[in-house]
């Protein structure tokens, strides 16, 4: 990988790069996601994000053969609202052609379960990609700590992967405001139900702030292939929309923010409050761009959204 | 490991040994059949089954957008469909609450009354102590955070519906249950249904607790109590703010009803270093049990061990207790005892009024009880507690 460019004197700090890659004809003329048009929109955003020609020089910057890499999906939301089946497959095909074995990939969150209600298709051992929930390998017996948050974390984290990709579900949360990059990572902790007070807040900031966890995280390809305005972080499809779409960015921070106003645009357009009006707007964004935590930025002037 | 209390003082050790074993208590590890015992899961493969262990929660009010209240306790956590408490043991499904932890016991021991401790109820004699997961408040010095900042299905448990835990508690001659080591607010469900089959069998129940709890719920639950030891953290809000995440008015309150409630209670006080332990904070908390709960409340202090989050202080000086001890003593309280440092003569019962020793305990054990007719044998004034089954 090519080393660092050297600092410029005088120039200003680098944007976060936040890429929205859209396809409105991603279903077809159906409602499911067709799988080779899924492909090329990845493929679109990280060509986009990496500025590179080919998809696979993009993954190559992130991962690299021998890698063990932990692919967090969000299965909260069942079939109607988890992370897409379809993207996950892309995602895991790309990361063979960039070199990683397919068994040395796991497709995971907290609880077995609740993957199979998404869809997912469990499957421990051999040589495949792998795909269960913490729930099959238990949390480290040890704490970790960090500001407000203490806890145990994943065994699929801390032994089974050293790179991280993390793919969310672009919805609204009805204590944190949002549900989106930052707060997947509750995923991975025994105990995110002691971090909901305050809008989650700091606690969510804290959690990524985890050493295994920040070390790990190499990039959050968030699914608005289907996003939710209300009501989350169940399925609520009354609350949903198709908004056929893929947030991609290396700074979960800007990403959240940029996914927030999303969901603050189409909340205006169906006639609801902000959040902010509701009493939940996500404190814990600006939280996570704060000196104390400088998981990346929520300037909107630091933010480049580059729609493809 | 569960316990209640490390003994890690360097006191007369050997003689301590003689005295736990003698009355059949390890040392905090109480010793079960293997039908009990749950041994944990090998790495953590095989899951529970959820469904036993699953009735609707009591004390909630059900909100639009299936959306529920919880009523059990002061945080009135807002749960919307498919998530949970705080406390990680209720869960809302479409609109209806459930508890995830009835019949769940994860850890069950027979321990002396005294390790609770309560020094005023049946002293000599042991309960049938249990636990679920689960907790609603995290306090940072938690000695049993692995099952109480634990969801229900990553701690190995036994299915112990509240008859089976009579029979147990029979089983093992103890006139008591004792619901402890983990938070039993969060187990009220359970709780309630225990202490029903108990009563029914002929033995009482006690609960160990950090009373945080609403008064409606307080009143049904622990009003089926037969005594209750309450963890007063603190006598600040911001100590229950910060390293409790908690507050402090509503244990007051709990407090106070449990007194019109005619409960025998007695209050334990963690002594934390440069956290909760100086002297405006002894003496206020003194006066306000002197006037609203009287002076013959049984208060304890006792000494704190590093754990869980709070790793980096040192375990309570005794003198900080014998002087917290002092400052009580002096606004009047009658029985006010060290805990959690074994030998300390702090830890004996002695008459008010002629200052005689009536209770020796050495540990977890009463040696020596003196009290006859529920009075001093010398002075006979009259000693308040439960002092005979």
């Amino acid at each position: 990988m090519e080393l660092l460019a050297p600092a410029q004197p005088g120039a200003p700090p680098a944007k976060s790069k936040v890429v929205i890659a859209r396809d409105d004809l991603l279903r077809g003329t159906g409602s499911t996601v067709d799988s080779r048009r899924m492909l090329a929109l990845l493929d679109r955003a990280m060509q986009t994000l990496f500025d590179r020609d080919h998809a696979n020089e993009a993954w190559s910057r992130l991962v690299r053969p021998g890698d063990k890499v932990g692919v967090k999906v969000n299965a909260l939301g069942g079939r109607g609202l988890s992370s897409n089946l379809q993207l996950v497959e892309a995602i895991c095909e790309r990361l063979q052609e960039a070199g990683t074995k397919a068994g040395d990939i796991v497709v995971w969150d907290r609880d077995s379960d609740e993957l199979e209600r998404a869809g997912f298709h469990l499957s421990m051992g051999g040589n495949g990609v792998q795909c269960f929930g913490t729930d099959r390998v238990d949390y480290e017996q040890e704490l970790v700590a960090y500001g407000s948050v203490g806890s145990r974390l994943s065994r699929i984290l801390t032994q089974r992967c050293n790179v991280l990709i993390n793919v969310p579900v672009l919805k609204d949360h009805d204590g944190a405001g949002v549900t989106i990059a930052l707060k997947n990572m509750y995923g991975v902790i025994h105990n995110p139900n002691k971090y909901h007070p305050n809008g989650c807040n700091p606690y969510i900031a804290d959690v990524n702030m985890l050493p295994e966890i920040r070390s790990r995280m190499r990039l959050t390809l968030c699914d608005a292939t289907t996003a939710q305005y209300e009501g989350g972080p169940a399925y609520k499809p009354e609350y949903s929309w198709k908004e056929n779409a893929l947030l991609v960015s290396q700074d979960p921070v800007a990403l959240d923010y940029t996914g927030w106003r999303i969901i603050e645009r189409k909340r205006a357009e169906k006639g609801l409050k902000t959040l902010e009006a509701e009493g939940r707007a996500p404190h814990y964004i600006a939280t996570a761009a704060d000196a104390g935590h400088r998981l990346g930025t929520n300037d909107p002037r630091r933010i480049a959204v580059i729609e493809v | 490991m569960v316990h209640e209390f490390e003994m890690k003082a360097n006191v007369d050790r050997r003689s301590f040994m003689m005295c736990a074993l003698a009355s059949g208590a390890a040392l905090g590890v109480g010793e079960f059949p293997a039908s009990l015992a749950a041994a944990p899961l090998p790495g953590g493969a095989q899951k529970q089954d959820d469904a036993q262990f699953t009735v609707e929660a009591k004390f909630y009010q059900k909100l639009e957008n299936k959306k529920i209240k919880c009523k059990l306790c002061p945080r009135e956590c807002t749960v919307g469909d498919r998530e949970r408490g705080y406390c990680g043991v209720r869960e809302n499904r479409g609109g209806t609450y459930y508890s995830l932890v009835h019949s769940r016991v994860c850890a069950a021991h027979v321990d002396p009354i005294e390790k609770k401790p309560l020094f005023h109820y049946l002293p000599g004699t042991v309960a049938f102590s249990l636990a679920t997961a689960g907790c609603n408040v995290n306090c940072k010095f938690c000695q049993n955070w692995d099952i109480s900042q634990s969801r229900p299905e990553q701690v190995p448990a036994e299915f112990t519906p509240p008859q089976r835990v009579a029979e147990l508690a029979k089983q093992y001659d103890c006139p008591t249950i004792a619901y402890t080591y983990s938070e039993p607010v969060v187990f009220s469900e359970f709780l309630m249904d225990a202490a029903d089959a108990g009563h029914a069998a002929g033995i009482r129940s006690i609960v160990v607790s950090n009373g945080y709890m609403q008064q409606e719920a307080l009143k049904a639950a622990y009003g089926k109590m037969d005594a209750v030891k309450i963890d007063l953290k603190s006598f600040t809000e911001s100590y229950y703010k910060d390293v409790v995440t908690g507050q402090l008015k509503p244990v007051l309150d709990s407090l106070v009803t449990l007194r019109k409630m005619d409960k025998w209670t007695e209050i334990v006080y963690l002594v934390v270093p440069t956290l909760n332990d100086d002297d405006a904070e002894f003496l206020g908390l003194a006066r306000w049990i002197k006037t609203n709960l009287g002076v013959d409340v049984p208060l304890h202090f006792t000494q704190f061990h590093p754990e869980y989050l709070l790793k980096n202080l040192p375990i309570t000086p005794v003198p900080t207790l014998e002087r917290a001890k002092a400052i009580a003593d002096a606004e009047g309280l009658h029985y006010v005892y060290i805990g959690n440092v074994p030998g300390h003569p702090a830890q004996n019962t002695y008459c008010p009024k002629c200052r005689k020793m009536l209770v020796e305990r050495i540990g977890f054990t009463a040696s020596k009880n003196l009290i006859h007719k529920d009075s001093c044998p010398f002075c006979q004034h009259p000693i308040p507690g439960v002092w005979h089954t």
